[in-house]
C-alpha cells in the first residue's frame, strides 16, 4: 500500500452546505471517495491509500488538475483506491463535488 | 514438347491416390490420416481453413497426426493461426513457412516459435492481401476447409459462417488444386449451395462440428462510464457532424458501447436515419437494439457470431440471407465492402505513438492484423464521392488544384488512455519495433499508420488530426487527449490550449457533453439478457454469456 | 429505465428501497471503521467494511436495514462488517422496529479475517432467531451480483422470508467451490446457464427456498418486502416441524433428479427449458399455478 496527502489552497470555497459525501466503491479499477466539509473555506487536502505503488505524480496531477477546476475549498476528501485509472478517479472526484454542492 | 499440363496430371495423381481411402468422395474421419498422406506432397502450399471465427478443426488434428516422414515441409498459407494444433505441425517438421494474416490467442506462440527459428515466417499480411497473394504467388495446392453439410457430390452448405471458404476453394480449385472439406454431417440435399460439388474433391464427416469462436460477443454489463462517454464524444462529435452513414466497427468495448448509445443519445440527438445506417460488420449482439429501433438499413458479414442464427434469418430486410433463410456472410466481399464502400472505420488498439501509428502487438506477441488494417486505410483507389468522404478530404487540405481534391476516409481510434493493468496506451515508441527487430521482421507489423488515421478519440477529448498542419501540431493534438499517460503529461498546455481554440483538440464540454452524464443508464441494454428481449427472445447467447 | 438492483451500489439500494430521505446511517463511513487485518495483506479498506446499516422507513413502517456492497472483496464478512450487522441487529432487538431487512450480497467470508467473520455468521444466526422469536420479521432480499453464498447463503435460511430476483443465486458452497472440489464433469462453473438454473432465482423460488420472484428493479424489490414484512410466519416449534417434514419431503422426491430441469418438470412444469427465459411477470404465472412451492415453513 501507497498512501498520499496533497493539501491546495483554493480560490474560493465549494459551492453548498451538505457535510458529507460518498461516492465510489472500493473494487478492482475503481475508487471510493469520501468528502467531508471540515476545513476552512480557502483549504483542500486529498488523502489517497493505494495498492498499486509508484503512480505518486500522476495522482499528484489528477488532484491538481481536480482543485484548479472545481475549487473544491473547505473539503476534505479521502480516497481509498482499489487500482482505478487516472480517467475514472477525476470522475469520481467530480462526482463527489457534485454531491457536495447538492447535485442537480 | 512443352507439358502445359503438369500441374493438372499431379492434380489428378493426388485425387487417385486419395480415392483410395475414399467411397466416392465421401471419406471417413476414422481415414482423414490416411487421406492426407495420400493427397499431401512435401513442400506443398496448403490453406488449412482457421478463419477469425470457425475452424477446420478435425482436418487440423488429421494434419497434425500425418507422418511427418510423409508430410513434411508445408507452407501453410491461412488467414486464422487459432489452434494449437495449427502450431503444433511446425514443432513436428510437417509444417516449415508460415504466410497469416490474424492469430489473436495464438500470438505469444508464434512469437516465441518465430524467435526460435521453428518458423520461416512469409509475412504477416491483411486478409485482403493474403487473398490477394492466394491468386498470384501464394495458390494453395491442398485447401482443408470446413462447412455445415454437404452432399454425395460435394455440394456444401457453409452455414453463416461462410468467411473464408469461397475464396480459398477459387483460388484452388480453378489452379489445380485438392479441396477436402469436413463437415458437420453428410445429407441427401443441402440448404443452399455455397460452394458447387465441382470444386469438392472430398468431404470429411467430421467427428464433432466444427469450432466457432464467439469472438464478436461484448456483454453490455462490462461496459464502462468510461467506454460511454468516449461513446457520446464519437456519436456527437463525429458520426453527427460528418453525416456518417457507411461504417464499420470493430469489436472493443467502446465500439459495443456507440452501438448500445444509438436508440438512446444518438435517437435524443434526432440522429435516426441520418448517421450508422449502412454497414460492413458483423452480427454483433449488441447492435440488435439498433436495429430493432429502425437505425439500421442494411448490414453485411465477414461471418457470423454464435447465437445470432435466428435473429439473422427472422430479419432478412437487414442480413444478406440465402433462399434458406440463413446468413450468408463472405470474408473477401465484406472486406472489400468495408475498404471501398465505408466512409469510416473506427476501432481500438492498444498503443498509440506520438505520430499517430498505432500496433496491438507487444513485446511477445504477434498477434497479427485480421481487417482493421484494410478498413482503417484511406483506399487510394476510390473514386465515388460522399459527403462524409468530401469534408474530410477538405479538411486535409493540401497544395495543389482544389478541383482536384479527392475526399478522405474516416480512420478513428477510439482509445482508452490506460489499459488493463494502468498500461498506458499513449508510447514514444511502439513496442512493434523493438519486436521487429527482435525476431527480424522486415517490416514492423504497424496496425493503422499514422497517415491513415483522421482522429483520436480519448476519455479526455477528440483530436482532429486531419486539421494538423504539420508533425509539431499533430505531436501535441496526441499528447493533448493522451490524458495523465507521460505522453500526455508531457504536452505543452499553451500549444493544446491554441488548437482547441481551433477545434483540433475538443473537449467533452466542448461538445456539450458533461461527463457526469456518461452513466450506464444511457445503455439500450445493459445486459445479455436486455438484449434476448430486444430480440424477442431470437438470439439465443452461449451459456457462458447467460446468467438465468 | 427504473434503477437495476444488480447494478446498484449498496448505498443506492438503500436510499431507493426506503422512503426518500428517512435513511439514517450507523457507523457511516465518515467514522472510518475499517477493517484492521486487510493492510496486513497490502489490500485497501472500505470506509465501511462494505456494508451500510442504519434505520429509515418503508412505507411509513419503521425498519432497521443492513445493505451489503457485493463489489467490494465480494461482499465478504470481515471482522467490522460482521459486527455492524451484528450490532444493528442486536440494536433492533432492543428498539423493536416493524421490521429488519437484510439486503445480502456476499461471497462468504473474507478469507483474510476468517476466524471474524465465521463468528459472525454464527452471532449474525442467534441475533436472527432471537429478533423472529420476539415477533420481529427479518426480511432476506437477494439479487446483487455477487450473490448470497457462504454464511450468507447459511444467514438466508434463518430469515422469515426471502425475496430473490434473476441475477441473485443462493447457495452455501459456490460454482467454483464445488468445481474445485468435485471436477468441472460434476459441476462446470463456467457454464453459466447450469450456475444459475441450479443456484438461480427461479430455481430456489420453485423449490420454496425463497418466497418472491421480483424483476432486476429496486421498485420490484421494494414492493416485495413490503408483501414479506406483512406476512412473516410465526417463529415456533410447529413452523420448524414444518419446515423438517418440508426439506425431508423436498429430498424424497427429488434426490435422484440430476439437473434442475428434471426438478421442474417434476413439480409439473410442462416446459421446464422454458422457465430461464420467463419473464417475472409470467414465471409467477407458472409457479401459482404449482402445488407445493409456497408455505409458511421455514
Amino acid at each position: 500500500m501507497e498512501s498520499f496527502t496533497f493539501r491546495h489552497t483554493t480560490q474560493k470555497p465549494l459551492a453548498g452546505t451538505k457535510a458529507q459525501a460518498i461516492t465510489g466503491v472500493v473494487a478492482s479499477g475503481n475508487l471510493e471517495v469520501l468528502l467531508e466539509r471540515v476545513l476552512p473555506a480557502d483549504q483542500c487536502t486529498i488523502e489517497i491509500a493505494t495498492p498499486v505503488v509508484g503512480y505518486g505524480d500522476v495522482w499528484e496531477a489528477v488532484a491538481a488538475d481536480f482543485v484548479a477546476r472545481t475549487q473544491p475549498g473547505g473539503l476534505r476528501i479521502a480516497i481509498n483506491d482499489g487500482g482505478a485509472r487516472p480517467d475514472t478517479v477525476s470522475l469520481r472526484l467530480a462526482q463527489g463535488a457534485r454531491l457536495m454542492e447538492g447535485g442537480r | 514438347m512443352t507439358d502445359w499440363r503438369k500441374q493438372r496430371t499431379a492434380r489428378d495423381e493426388r485425387i487417385a491416390a486419395g480415392r483410395a481411402h475414399a467411397s466416392g468422395k465421401v471419406v471417413r474421419h476414422e481415414a482423414v490420416v490416411e487421406l492426407l498422406e495420400a493427397v499431401l506432397r512435401p513442400g506443398d502450399r496448403v490453406c488449412l481453413e482457421g478463419d477469425n471465427q470457425k475452424q477446420a478443426d478435425c482436418l487440423a488434428r488429421g494434419l497434425g497426426a500425418c507422418d511427418p516422414g510423409k508430410v513434411h515441409d508445408l507452407h501453410m498459407v491461412q488467414s486464422g493461426i487459432v489452434l494449437p494444433e495449427h502450431l503444433d505441425v511446425f514443432e513436428t517438421g510437417i509444417a516449415r513457412r508460415l504466410d497469416y494474416s490474424y492469430s489473436g490467442p495464438q500470438g505469444a506462440r508464434i512469437a516465441k516459435m518465430l524467435y526460435g527459428g521453428q518458423i520461416e515466417l512469409g509475412a504477416v499480411h491483411t486478409y485482403l492481401e493474403l487473398f490477394a497473394r492466394y491468386f498470384i504467388d501464394l495458390t494453395p495446392n491442398v485447401a482443408l476447409i470446413a462447412g455445415v453439410s454437404a452432399d454425395r457430390a460435394g455440394n456444401l452448405y457453409t452455414g453463416p459462417n461462410t468467411e473464408d471458404t469461397p475464396t480459398v476453394v477459387e483460388a484452388t480449385a480453378f489452379k489445380n488444386g485438392v479441396v477436402i472439406a469436413q463437415v458437420n454431417q453428410i445429407v441427401d440435399t443441402v440448404p443452399r449451395v455455397d460452394i458447387p460439388g465441382d470444386r469438392i474433391d472430398f468431404v470429411v464427416e467430421a467427428d464433432k462440428p466444427f469450432y466457432v469462436e464467439p469472438l464478436f460477443t461484448r456483454d453490455p454489463a462490462a461496459v464502462t462510464e468510461t467506454q460511454i462517454l468516449m461513446a457520446m464524444m464519437a456519436i456527437k462529435g463525429i458520426y453527427a457532424e460528418y453525416g456518417i452513414r457507411r461504417l464499420n466497427h470493430g469489436i472493443g468495448f467502446g465500439t459495443a458501447a456507440i452501438e448500445l448509445l444509438l436508440p438512446t443519445f444518438a435517437e435524443k440527438l434526432g440522429l435516426k436515419g441520418k448517421i450508422a445506417t449502412n454497414w460492413a460488420l458483423n452480427p454483433h449482439p449488441t447492435l440488435i437494439p439498433a436495429i430493432e429501433s429502425g437505425f439500421v438499413e442494411q448490414v453485411h458479414c465477414f461471418g457470423s457470431e454464435v447465437g445470432m442464427d435466428r435473429y439473422i434469418a427472422a430479419r432478412p430486410d437487414i442480413f444478406f440471407t440465402g433462399a434458406d433463410g440463413s446468413l450468408r456472410s463472405n470474408r473477401a466481399f465484406c472486406q472489400t465492402a468495408g475498404l471501398y464502400a465505408c466512409d469510416l472505420f473506427i476501432g481500438s488498439t492498444l498503443q498509440i505513438d506520438l505520430q499517430g501509428h498505432s500496433s496491438t502487438v507487444t513485446t511477445n506477441r504477434v498477434a497479427g492484423f485480421g481487417g482493421a488494417p484494410n478498413m482503417g486505410s484511406d483506399p487510394h483507389g476510390r473514386r465515388h464521392p460522399s459527403d462524409t468522404w468530401m469534408k474530410a478530404g477538405r479538411e486535409a487540405g493540401g497544395t495543389g488544384d482544389p478541383a482536384l481534391r479527392r475526399g478522405r476516409k474516416l480512420v478513428v481510434q477510439l482509445v482508452e488512455t490506460f489499459g488493463d493493468g494502468l498500461v498506458p496506451a499513449f508510447v514514444e515508441h511502439l513496442d512493434a519495433l523493438e519486436l521487429a527487430k527482435k525476431i527480424g521482421l522486415e517490416l514492423a507489423p504497424v496496425m493503422v499508420y499514422a497517415d491513415d488515421v483522421t482522429h483520436i478519440v480519448t476519455e479526455e477529448g477528440i483530436a482532429n488530426l486531419l486539421l494538423c498542419r504539420d508533425a509539431d501540431e499533430r505531436e501535441q493534438a496526441i499528447r493533448g487527449v493522451a490524458g495523465y499517460t507521460e505522453v500526455g503529461r508531457g504536452r505543452d498546455r499553451a500549444k493544446v490550449e491554441a488548437l482547441r481554440a481551433r477545434g483540433i483538440v475538443r473537449r467533452p464540454e466542448d461538445l456539450g457533453i458533461e461527463p457526469l452524464d456518461a452513466d450506464r443508464s444511457l445503455l439500450a441494454a445493459r445486459s445479455i439478457k436486455d438484449l434476448v428481449h430486444w430480440s424477442g427472445g431470437l438470439y439465443e447467447p452461449p451459456a457462458r454469456f447467460r446468467n438465468w | 429505465m427504473s434503477l437495476s438492483w444488480y447494478e446498484a451500489s449498496a448505498r443506492q439500494r438503500v436510499a431507493a428501497l426506503l422512503d426518500a430521505g428517512s435513511f439514517e446511517e450507523f457507523v457511516g463511513p465518515e467514522q472510518r471503521a475499517m477493517s484492521p487485518h486487510l493492510p496486513l495483506f497490502d489490500l485497501p479498506r472500505a470506509f465501511d467494511d462494505g456494508i451500510v446499516v442504519g434505520r429509515g422507513r418503508l412505507d411509513g413502517r419503521a425498519v432497521y436495514l443492513a445493505a451489503q456492497e457485493g463489489r467490494f472483496m465480494g461482499g465478504a464478512f470481515g471482522e467490522v462488517h460482521g459486527a455492524k450487522l451484528v450490532g444493528l441487529l442486536r440494536a433492533a432487538l432492543t428498539e423493536t422496529p416493524d421490521a429488519v431487512l437484510i439486503l445480502f450480497d456476499t461471497g462468504g467470508v473474507r478469507l483474510q479475517e476468517a476466524n471474524a467473520g465465521e463468528t459472525a455468521i454464527a452471532e449474525t444466526m442467534r441475533a436472527i432467531a432471537d429478533l423472529r422469536r420476539a415477533g420481529i420479521p427479518v426480511v432476506g432480499l437477494v439479487g446483487g451480483r455477487a450473490g448470497c453464498f457462504g454464511g450468507g447463503g447459511l444467514i438466508a435460511g434463518t430469515c422469515s422470508r426471502l425475496a430473490v430476483s434473476e441475477g441473485g443465486r443462493i447457495s452455501v458452497s459456490g460454482p467454483e467451490v464445488i468445481e474445485t472440489n468435485k471436477g468441472a464433469e460434476e459441476f462446470d462453473s463456467k457454464d453459466r446457464a447450469l450456475v444459475w438454473r441450479t443456484m438461480g432465482g427461479k430455481h430456489r423460488r420453485l423449490t420454496g427456498g425463497a418466497d418472491v420472484f421480483c424483476d432486476d428493479t429496486v421498485a420490484a424489490f421494494r414492493a416485495a418486502a413490503l408483501d414479506l414484512v406483512g406476512r412473516a410466519p410465526a417463529f415456533d416449534l410447529a413452523t420448524l416441524e414444518a419446515e423438517q417434514a418440508r426439506l425431508e419431503a423436498r429430498i424424497a422426491r427429488f434426490g435422484d433428479c440430476r439437473d434442475a430441469t428434471a426438478i421442474w418438470a417434476r413439480l409439473g412444469v410442462n416446459d421446464p427449458a422454458g422457465v430461464p427465459a420467463l419473464s417475472a411477470a409470467d414465471f409467477d404465472g407458472l409457479v401459482a399455478g404449482l402445488e407445493g412451492t409456497t408455505h409458511d415453513a421455514r
